[in-house]
């Protein structure tokens, strides 16, 4: 138990922590490293709360494609941070006014919150860790039976999104020489060859 | 204090929420920054999610997450996409510079 709570306040703090650089960063590299960080100990916290499967899926996931992304796209905008930073601190009263708001509210209902104790009987899938069955194979269970459409949603929601990127960045530049393989087979003996009657004795 | 319930993860779910919405404030000018504190909320959904699926022993909140996690990774593949364009358009990421669409 005491491991546990340790455990706990370790991935918590360090969430936190880093959750707070990401935003406070002046260089956008350090804010993607410190978002890789937070990913990393969420991964921690889910792990601690039984969610094994969607605690590597958030490591595979977020830590190997969207960080990595994100760490591409900052390297390769040549950005100048000092004149992104000029006025830094302009917004920073209405943030921390909207921010305390917030906070103060989730706060209140995290505090007034009650869970009704017919709540554990209404549970659409029941599911205590620990047994036989391991988080993977319960939650594979579920997806692919249960929630097979929504499974295949999210497949298709994955191939928009990928072709919409390809869409979106692929240009075509003006100017540039290369092989157009249509071009070159769909030419006909007519189109690029001119006989021309040249009677003897004249030029062309 | 050592018993850890659903409360600790909730309320560190509601800190990095709220520092997600103060990162959006904060880094008016920085795209790429606003991207990250998006991605920030939705992790803090996510372990919501996720406490709530433990602690009601009920398998529905992961597979939720589940598709949270696939969405947050088409939204940044697509919002980054576009930022390159943009950013080959303009030359700079500055939010104040995305006023072409205005009247």
């Amino acid at each position: 138990m005491v491991v546990q709570a340790l455990a706990f306040y370790l991935f918590a703090a360090v969430v936190v922590a880093s959750a707070m650089m990401v935003i406070a960063a002046r260089n956008p590299v350090h804010s993607v490293l410190f978002l890789i960080l937070a990913f990393f100990n969420s991964a921690g916290l889910f792990v601690l709360m039984g969610a094994e499967f969607l605690a590597m899926i958030l490591v595979v996931v977020y830590v190997g494609a969207v960080a990595v992304l994100f760490l591409f796209v900052v390297m390769m905008l040549d950005v100048d941070v000092t004149q992104i930073k000029h006025g830094f601190l302009q917004y920073l009263p209405v943030g921390v006014l909207i921010g305390l708001i917030l906070l103060i509210e989730l706060a209140m209902v995290a505090g007034a919150w009650v869970a009704v104790p017919e709540a554990q009987s209404v549970a659409q899938i029941p599911f205590s860790p620990g047994g036989d069955v391991t988080n993977t194979q319960a939650l594979g269970a579920v997806l692919y039976d249960r929630y097979v459409y929504l499974f295949q949603a999210a497949g298709l929601i994955l191939l928009v999104a990928m072709i919409g990127a390809i869409v979106l960045t692929l240009r075509t530049r003006e100017g540039v020489r290369k092989q157009s393989i249509s071009d070159q087979i769909s030419r006909r003996t007519e189109d690029s060859v001119e006989v021309k009657d040249v009677p003897s004795g004249g030029g062309v | 204090m050592l018993e850890i319930g659903l409360g600790h993860f909730l309320t560190v779910a509601a800190i990095v929420f709220t520092l997600g919405i103060f990162g959006i404030f904060l880094n008016r000018k920085n795209v790429i920054v606003i991207l990250m504190s998006i991605e920030l909320i939705l992790l803090a959904v996510n372990i919501n999610l996720v406490a709530f699926s433990t602690f009601l022993n009920d398998l529905v909140g992961q597979v939720f997450a589940l598709f949270i996690l696939t969405v947050a990774a088409a939204e940044a593949a697509i919002g980054l996409a576009i930022l390159v364009v943009y950013f080959r358009n303009r030359g700079s990421i500055a939010v104040e510079d995305i006023n072409m669409m205005k009247g």
